[in-house]
């Protein structure tokens, strides 16, 4: 059946076809679909793990039990998840695995631009790199017959225009194969120094095995062009869509669907036949590096941004200025405004639970170490209320360690901020570490019983799993005490007085303490928002106090402050800064 | 008006849907991949999950024709921009290509910077695009959406006035409708699309 699907539904519908039977994933954008599309399929068993290496090492656990099983990821996920990663390229798989990374070139939702093919390359695994969502559902079929015939787990490397565009997909029925019955195999699976040695020749062996492949795989073609242009184009996955979007059928191309490892023949016979030779990637030089290391001279990123995304202008623009122009390329002509277009970045939605916790940390002046999700956005002018960001966990790890250089006073000036989900990935083990090594950090868990940033996943403080229905719920209070802490608070943060108060007692606390500034995020179906605030004329003293708290519904209008009443959901922070009570309910 | 239909041989027709995140423009995007597919052509869609659904500008967009390679519209490459907030039709005209069309909502909202007052909201944009050589069909979005029974509905009002430059009956376009909003909204959505119409 042809419908149309995105990029990661038509993965997991390749998935699901290939009998997939255990999927374990932690969302990050742009790959968290692909498990979300899975978990709607009855016969697939589907989760949200904890972070990337469980979510891994599951799925691992998985191929070893004898059924096909998946992992997705973000790039950055490939991080938390390396280590099992580059021990089970070693022990191989039973059943097949594959292994879904989602780069996102341009930085659209992440902290960072890494390009996940040195993965594969440094922990010598197969990657394929699918250009549309047609291709997204066929390589994932590969991916299991690779992973079966050559004994490896497999990568399969989209980016944000792969993952979240939409194109036409031609569906069939799922298969299921056969359970594969456990075998002990100690030799293969028990990766200790004597064991490990006899594996890593086995791992060269297959990469010289897949290189072969590589010559001949049905997913790496060359398309010769049709016009008489002597320039050829090495490309994977969406660049090949802008390649062909500018040149048609007109230069000839080497597409790539297997990009670790790289073939060398193939690659060979298609410079031999070109006069001028591109390799054009999004990111790092991989393929350019290997093309130059066969001795082969090319272009690439001489002439071709590291940084950001390509597309069809760039790579017309960029080639006609260096190549001999040629029949596609057009000039654009672009209208042009006679405006100051200001910015819109993202900012915390009216009624976020995030904002009052900010508000108060931003009045009291506090040095806020902070995470990843919805609550970075706490960063934004006007609560400008965070002062770093790395990666998931890093804030209360990092507090700690501030606090140690800076002497106990520190401790009174500095907390931590960090998402339920993502305190859940990897911030409980930084908790643990204040626990164990003392000092008097405080860690303010900001609770909005939902994964935000991501779109809405459950988590495992939520009482709910992947599909909705109840799972077990971590209770925070109870586990930070068990590790050790015990001043353990609960605030609202919709009540600033409160929030303050909690704050400045913590702070001051000579042990470590935990704030869980605990409200439902405002956009849940859950949720009731109460009806929209209005301003009293009469009562607004034009004062601009509740400007502070950045909230998206409130604005000053022709010097008064007015609410946008289809934002609004009442939440009646900007209440509380009002000294002149000029925000009412309405009706009330 | 139907004379003005944008009949072309299209090797690709091309269409921006812009706004603020949370406006509804995946589903409008939806609606179009949809119904293009239904009519026959090769389609990509290229949607924005993640951050800036968290009320930043958003983009996303439909190609459509005999065979759609990119999935991203650059600049100069837009038959048509849609755009359910009038600042963002003024943030992304560069993508406009010559002979484009504006369609949009005359709905403004303040982002941030004009809200903390760092930056100014422009006035005039409507008549300063048309100075910078774009045709600019406009029309007060929220106020149908509201009239049709659902404020969050623009986006479908919007498809409706689409709908107007596009040589396909309207049956098609209220069966892609039927295809891709839920069914309780239905109602709706169906008098938004014939107001915007
Ligand atoms: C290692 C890693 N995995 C996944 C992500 C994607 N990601 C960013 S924030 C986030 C979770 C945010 O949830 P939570 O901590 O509950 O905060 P909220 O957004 O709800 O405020 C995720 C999964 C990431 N940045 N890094």
């Amino acid at each position: 059946m042809k419908t149309l699907m995105l990029g990661n539904d038509a993965l997991a519908r390749g998935l699901y076809e290939s009998g997939v039977a255990v999927a374990s994933s932690y969302p990050g954008t742009p790959s968290t679909e692909i498990t979300e599309s899975l978990a709607k399929f009855n016969e697939v068993y589907s989760e949200w793990a904890p972070n990337e290496k469980v979510a891994l090492e599951a799925a691992f656990g998985a191929s070893l039990g004898g059924r096909r099983a998946f992992c997705g990821m973000k790039h950055v996920g490939l991080n938390v998840a390396a280590d099992p990663l580059f021990t089970i390229s070693y022990t191989g798989v039973r059943a097949g695995l594959v292994i879904a990374v989602a780069d996102d070139p341009g930085m659209h939702s992440s902290q960072n631009e890494q390009d996940s093919r040195h993965y594969a390359v440094a922990a010598k695994l197969p990657m394929l790199e699918p250009a549309d969502s047609d291709e997204c559902y066929e390589f994932a079929k590969y991916a299991y017959t690779l992973s079966e015939t050559y004994d490896t787990p497999v990568l399969l490397r989209i980016c944000t225009r792969v993952a979240h565009s939409q194109s036409i997909v031609d569906t069939h029925e799922r298969v299921l194969p056969e359970l594969i019955p456990y075998k002990k195999d100690i030799a293969k699976y028990v990766m200790m120094p004597g064991n490990a040695k006899r594996r890593h020749p086995y791992v060269e062996n297959r990469t010289d095995m897949l290189r072969q492949l590589a010559e001949t795989f049905p997913l790496n073609k060359i398309e010769r062009g049709t016009g008489n242009s002597s320039v050829g184009v090495i490309c994977s996955g969406t660049v090949y869509q802008y390649v062909k979007e500018v040149f048609g059928d007109t230069v000839s191309v080497l597409k790539l669907g297997l990009v670790n490892p790289l073939p060398e023949a193939l690659i060979r016979t298609f410079a031999d036949g070109v006069n001028e030779l591109f390799v054009i990637e999004e990111l790092d030089p991989v393929i350019e590096a290997h093309v130059k290391s066969l001795g082969i001279s090319c272009h690439g990123k001489d002439y071709f941004p590291l940084c950001g995304e390509l597309s069809q202008n760039l790579i017309s623009r960029t080639l006609a200025s260096h190549a001999e122009p040629r029949a596609g390329i057009a000039a654009v002509a672009a209208p042009v405004i006679d405006a100051e277009i200001p910015p819109r970045p993202p900012v915390m939605c009216a009624g976020c639970p995030h904002r009052g916790m900010f508000y108060s940390l931003m009045k009291n002046n506090i040095t806020v170490l902070g995470d990843i999700g919805c609550y970075t956005l706490g960063a934004a002018a006007p609560l400008a209320a965070i002062d770093t960001t790395i990666c998931m966990g890093a804030s209360v790890s990092g507090l700690h360690g501030f606090i140690h250089a800076q002497g106990n006073e520190a401790a009174e000036r500095a907390v931590c901020v960090i998402g339920d989900s993502t305190f859940m990935h990897s911030g409980v083990t930084g908790l643990i570490n204040i626990a164990y090594n003392g000092g008097a950090s405080t860690v303010i868990i900001l609770d909005n019983s939902i994964t935000g940033m991501t779109g809405h996943q459950q988590n495992p403080t939520t009482g709910l799993n992947i599909k909705g229905d109840p799972a077990g719920k971590i209770d925070l209070e109870a586990l930070c005490h068990a590790v050790g802490i015990s001043r353990v608070r609960v605030v609202d943060p919709y009540n600033i007085a409160e929030c303050d108060a909690a704050v400045t007692e913590e702070i001051a606390a000579p042990e470590p303490s935990v704030i869980i500034s605990r409200r439902p995020c405002a956009l849940l179906k859950t949720v009731k928002p109460k009806p929209p605030l209005a301003v009293n004329p009469d009562k607004c003293k034009k004062c601009g106090s509740c400007m502070k708290i950045g909230c998206p519904a409130v604005s000053m209008k022709n010097g008064a402050a007015e609410i946008d009443k289809t934002l609004c959901v009442g939440c009646a922070v900007c209440t509380q800064l009002c000294k002149f009570d000029a925000f009412e309910e309405v009706g009330a | 008006m139907r004379s003005e239909s944008v009949k072309k041989e299209f090797a690709a027709r091309n269409i921006m849907i812009v706004g603020v995140g949370g406006q509804g423009s995946l589903l409008a995007s939806r609606l179009l991949g949809r119904l293009l597919m239904n009519a026959g052509y090769d389609v990509k869609v290229s949607e924005v999950h993640g951050m800036s659904q968290r009320g930043g500008s958003v983009v996303t967009y439909v190609r459509c024709g005999e065979r759609v390679y990119s999935p991203i519209i650059d600049e100069g490459g837009a038959d048509f921009i849609v755009s359910f907030e009038l600042l963002e039709a003024a943030r992304w005209l560069s993508y406009l290509a010559p002979g484009g069309r504006i369609i949009t909502n005359t709905q403004k909202i303040d982002p941030m910077p004009v809200i903390t007052g760092a930056a100014e909201y422009p006035r005039e944009l409507i008549e300063r695009m048309r100075a910078a050589g774009a045709e600019v069909d406009a029309l007060d979005a929220l106020s149908l959406a509201a009239e049709a029974g659902s404020p969050k509905s623009v986006n479908i009002v919007l498809m409706g006035r689409l709908s107007r430059y596009f040589d396909l009956p309207e049956a098609e376009w209220l069966r892609a409708l039927e295809e891709t909003v839920p069914p309780r909204t239905l109602e709706a959505n169906k008098n938004a699309f014939s107001l915007g119409r």
